[in-house]
């Protein structure tokens, strides 16, 4: 499972890298977004700072729809998932391999989009283990549940449109969460910040264990 | 594939019709009782919505349970049938209209009790994004695809659905425990109850579950009907295709 993992990963980010289509596309637009709260929130730096932890989040979940539709998307043109399934892979192991791929999108998007708000916001950072935790937890689970719900709606004629209304309901209590746990690292909030990564941390095996379970009932007939 | 359908096409059975009337009286007495309740001193006549808005909500719970087992039960190969998911999707549709319902009736006491429509409150909260779930599952639903791939995607939505209920609620409940002004608690209803207002409340519990039991009935008879029809209607459009063949040949 775990070479099979390594595998689908490794063609996932190969693939990445050589279109370019996460560096020259999903990357500018998390970054339009932020410059587009800006415009909604006023340039004073008051409001943005206050909310950036909020803002940063709903980038990065804007992002993340992006990125899944991206990580299926790619499977759907010549006849990839029918390849994945005809090379005797472990339904598991893709699973595990596409999250992967995705975390590691996500996590690089994540540093870019930091660097955004404190240049485009002016935040100081601070608390960097919460915020590196927080950051880490939620993104494994927005990986693991986006590519469920990738699987869930791939192949359908309306998969643009029917992914955000399933997978953004589902994904509300991961911004919730990392937003309560930055605002505790950025020192708008005093909270016990540790108690969102714990819950994040519960959103995160939950949904990986759903895709290690019910990945195989998904990719056998699509 | 299944054997053919035309032999057993889902007539509205007795029983269906006892439950429905049964449902419907439940239902007026609910409401005749309910608007006979006294006024209480903290919320006038709004706390009379206590006979309608539990229950509502109880039945929304209630619907999608059904929708969650019967999904298990689809997903499970040795139980799969295509009754579950025609069952699911039933109770789902039901579910959602409950789950609408209950924040209708919420809102409606809101406002003259807290002086607003809508507040950020924890289980306002959790009850909202629970809608936006399943609307996203019947979305799912309607798409055209092939039957038992949709059945099979469905059920899992409805069980990943069901599955980030808890989270959510834990999620709002502490998210607001930080923010929250005012105490919900001292404003429920439950803290000036007389007896009279438990019946009424009990009958509602059992006018919703009869309610939901017959909806849940006639729209898998519904769904059941669909199928059908659209099985037939292939079979017609095969036979008149041929038929104009025949036609041409034997001019």
């Amino acid at each position: 499972m775990w070479r099979d993992a390594a595998l689908v990963a490794g063609k996932d980010l190969r693939i990445e890298a050589r279109s370019r289509v996460a560096t020259n596309q999903v990357a500018p637009f998390a970054v339009l977004v932020l410059v587009l709260f800006g415009f909604a929130l006023d340039p004073d730096r008051g409001i943005l700072s206050r909310a950036s932890a909020g803002l940063f989040w709903v980038a990065v979940l804007f992002s993340a729809l992006l990125a899944v539709q991206r990580s299926f998307a790619i499977e759907a043109v010549d006849g990839g998932g029918d390849g994945l399934r005809l090379l005797g892979l472990d339904p598991a192991g893709i699973f595990m391999g596409k999250a992967a791929a995705v975390f590691v999108e996500l996590a690089a998007l994540e540093l870019l989009l930091t660097l955004g708000v404190v240049v485009l916001y002016g935040v100081d950072l601070g608390g960097a283990a919460l915020m590196v935790a927080t950051a880490a937890v939620a993104t494994l689970g927005l990986a693991a549940a986006g590519t469920v719900y990738g699987a869930l709606s791939a192949g359908l004629r309306v998969r643009e449109t029917l992914l955000p209304l399933l997978l953004l309901p589902v994904l509300a209590p991961v911004l919730l969460s990392a937003t309560r746990a930055w605002e505790v690292a950025l020192g708008t909030s005093v909270d016990d910040g540790w108690r969102w990564v714990q819950l994040l941390g519960v959103f995160a095996v939950v949904y990986v264990t759903f895709g290690l379970v019910g990945f195989g009932a998904l990719m056998e007939e699509s | 594939m299944t054997a053919p359908a035309h032999d057993r096409l889902p007539a509205r059975s007795q029983a269906s019709f006892i439950l429905g009337a049964a449902a419907l009286l439940a239902l007026v007495s609910t409401i005749v009782l309910g608007l006979g309740l006294p006024p209480t001193l903290e919320q006038g006549p709004y706390a009379r919505l206590i006979a309608i808005h539990p229950p509502l909500a109880w039945a929304a719970y209630l619907a999608f349970g059904v929708t969650a087992i019967t999904s298990v039960l689809y997903l499970w190969s040795r139980t799969r049938r295509r009754v579950w998911d025609r069952v699911a999707a039933s109770s789902a549709e039901v579910g959602v209209v409950f789950t609408a319902l209950t924040l209708v009736t919420g809102s409606i006491w809101g406002r003259p009790t807290w002086g607003v429509w809508w507040t950020w409150d924890a289980r306002l909260t959790s009850t909202a994004l629970l809608l936006a779930l399943f609307l996203g599952y019947l979305a799912l639903r309607g798409v055209q695809t092939d039957v038992h791939t949709r059945a099979k995607r469905s059920a899992i939505a409805a069980l990943v659905a069901v599955v980030d209920v808890p989270v959510v609620h834990f999620s709002v409940e502490w998210w607001r425990t930080l923010h929250q002004g005012r105490s919900l608690a001292q404003l429920t209803p439950q803290s000036d109850l007389d007896g009279s207002y438990v019946a009424v409340m009990l009958l509602g519990f059992m006018a919703m579950t009869l309610v939901y039991g017959w909806l849940l009935i006639e729209r898998y008879r519904v769904e059941a009907l669909e199928e059908h029809f659209e099985d037939q209607g292939l079979d017609r459009a095969l036979e008149e295709r041929r038929a104009e063949a025949e036609a041409v040949v034997a001019r």
